[in-house]
């Protein structure tokens, strides 16, 4: 866990960042995020989006002098932000947030269906128990998979926390982890014979 | 002399059949639940070889309800009654994140005294959970005493939450905007006595259970994590916190009044059952000097909830909130489309990643240290299966 940075400006931990305001994910200024069931831009607030705090742009800085404009961010927020990145890369990514970032390890890995783009989002919330500046950030690094072939390749080699996760997100989305020991039954019934129950298709009887 | 190999061609010659033990012979494979009480609707596998245990595989879903799913067809705060129901002994904390989350996307600014009631709500139900965990743990650990005190004690705090909410388990108290209703008349007094009885009982609780030689023997020393495997786990909670990693999220992202409330983060640094055990106790007692904190710096009077539309919704986007529940970090991943219905609701909950601890821990014990090892987990089935 080196750093570079030397940030003086750590977020005040004595503001969270409770309801300061209702802000879409924030395009800071990069290119704006997968055009998409997302964030649409055209829905501007009334309000205006606050400036991205210094720390977490340090590190997001950080991250795009590693791998350039490959990584999107998709939002900075006060003690969150959000990257999406090409599924091939994102295990050199991961590697790098854990070996050079301090994140590490997941707290939660999910998924989000969009069919409209036909995609599908996975999402890994990353944090850090040993970096005691991060300890209130997490880093969401995303990637997209093609809904009708979702594969994505397996962090566990990277995070072993993911194994769980990955393995929930496979049978409750259909998200196929390349290389992960056990893409199988987990929370399901045994002999649950249907589509992932967490894609938007799949709807709960009589609803 | 002849050798073994050679008695077995011999026999051979003479038709007898012989079968010799194989691995597989030795090993036993045992399933632990789903419905046994000893793991708490949650199956898993573990294979013994004589006395040690060496493998596990934790089957959980046994009790899987889709809250995820169940969170899509309902309203922002028609969800608050189902999203409880994982985990009712600690319904104000899973409640709390969520509605946390929801009051980012919709940008709703919780009255101060509002905050105050739900921080104080959350510190009495993290109470009566814990002691409801610790009453398991003593049962499973063959103490009696230390199932029945507890077991008594949680109704001095589901009293208080009886008086505060109207309803004993399932609160649905914290609602996004702020608490439900107002504190009742008196309330303060009858808390503060009430705690204080509780703190002394804690000091009895130490004499009997903690300071016991029986259970240091059980539990000094038995499944160890290390501060470096629980960092690569990526367990919670009361666990990460028994490994030496001061890691608290009232302190690491101090939500709502948090950061005007004086307490340490209480931690370990052996890893193993008794540390596992005993952190949690450790919490009992700061949560006590929170609990009276709270009621000393809550605002007299004010608002306790915002007001909201009817169908509160927001623009588009997403958040991710935590809390510190009784079994850790708990996050909710709430993505809205701008619709009153979430779109995407991912709960993230200490029980879960605990899971994966378990068969890390687990082999290499014995089958006797079984329950000392899987109930200091502070793992909670239903709400792993959500």
């Amino acid at each position: 866990m080196s750093t570079n940075k030397d940030e003086p400006e750590k977020p005040a931990a004595s503001s969270p960042p409770i309801p300061s305001a209702a802000k879409p994910p924030a395009p800071a200024a990069k290119p704006p995020a997968p055009a998409a069931a997302k964030p649409a831009s055209g829905a501007q607030p009334p309000k205006k989006e606050p400036e991205a705090p210094p720390f977490e742009k340090g590190l997001v800085e950080e991250i795009k002098k590693k791998f350039g404009e490959s990584i999107k961010v998709v939002f900075i927020k006060p003690l969150r932000i959000k990257i999406q990145v090409e599924p091939n890369s994102i295990v050199e990514v991961a590697t790098f947030l854990r070996d050079s970032m301090g994140f590490d390890h997941a707290e939660s890995v999910g998924g989000t269906d969009y069919p409209k783009d036909g995609q599908i989002e996975v999402i890994y919330h990353l944090g850090s128990y040993t970096r005691e500046d991060l300890g209130a950030h997490i880093l969401s690094l995303t990637a997209r998979t093609s809904r009708d072939d979702a594969r994505l390749p397996t962090l566990i080699n990277v995070y072993k926390s993911v194994e769980y996760h990955e393995r929930e997100t496979f049978e409750m989305l259909g998200v196929y982890f390349e290389g992960h020991p056990r893409n199988d039954r987990f929370l399901l019934p045994e002999d649950w014979a249907d589509i992932p129950p967490l894609r938007k298709d799949f709807r709960i009887k009589g609803r | 002399m002849t050798s073994l190999e050679d008695k077995f061609e011999e026999s051979k010659k003479l038709g007898l059949q012989i079968v010799r033990e194989t691995e597989d012979d030795r090993l036993m494979t045992l399933s632990v639940g789903p419905q046994h009480p000893g793991s708490g609707h949650f199956r898993f596998t573990i294979k013994v070889d004589g006395d040690y245990i060496v493998y596990c595989d934790p089957d959980p879903g046994y009790v899987h309800r889709g809250e995820e799913k169940m969170c899509e067809y309902r309203n922002v705060i028609q969800n608050i009654p189902h999203l409880e129901r994982p985990v009712i002994h600690d319904s104000n904390n899973i409640t709390y994140s969520y509605s946390l989350a929801i009051e980012e996307l919709v940008g709703i600014e919780v009255p101060r005294r509002g905050q105050y009631i739900r921080a104080l709500a959350s510190e009495l139900n993290r109470q009566v959970y814990t002691l409801y965990w610790l009453a398991i743990y003593g049962i499973f650990l063959g103490h009696s005493t230390m199932f029945m005190w507890p077991t008594g004690d949680r109704e001095l705090f589901i009293d208080l939450l009886e008086a505060l909410t109207g309803a004993r388990v399932t609160h649905a108290f914290n609602i996004p905007g702020g608490v439900r209703n107002d504190i009742p008349d008196g309330f303060k007094d009858r808390c503060v006595r009430q705690v204080r009885y509780f703190q002394k009982r804690l000091k009895e609780y130490e004499d009997i259970f903690y300071n016991m030689p029986l259970f240091r023997q059980r539990t000094e020393g038995v499944a160890v994590l290390s501060k470096e495997d629980a960092v690569k786990l990526g367990v919670a909670g009361s666990v990460v916190r028994a490994s030496g990693i001061p890691y608290d999220i009232r302190k690491a992202e101090p939500y709502d009044i948090y950061n005007e409330i004086d307490f340490k983060v209480q931690y370990m640094k052996t890893g193993d059952c008794f540390a596992r055990s005993y952190v949690p106790f450790l919490d009992m007692k700061e949560s006590c000097y929170i609990i009276e904190q709270l009621l000393d710096k809550m605002p007299q009077s004010g608002e306790v909830r915002a007001k909201l539309q009817p169908n509160p919704k927001g623009p588009p986007g997403e958040a991710y909130r935590r809390v510190e529940s009784g079994r850790g970090a708990l996050g909710y991943y709430v993505v809205s489309d701008g619709t009153p219905k979430p779109y995407r609701v991912k709960i993230s909950v200490g029980s879960f990643r605990n899971m994966l601890a378990l068969p890390y821990l687990l082999v290499g014990q014995k089958l006797a240290d079984m329950p000392a090892v899987y109930w200091s987990l502070n793992y909670w089935p239903v709400e792993a299966d959500r």
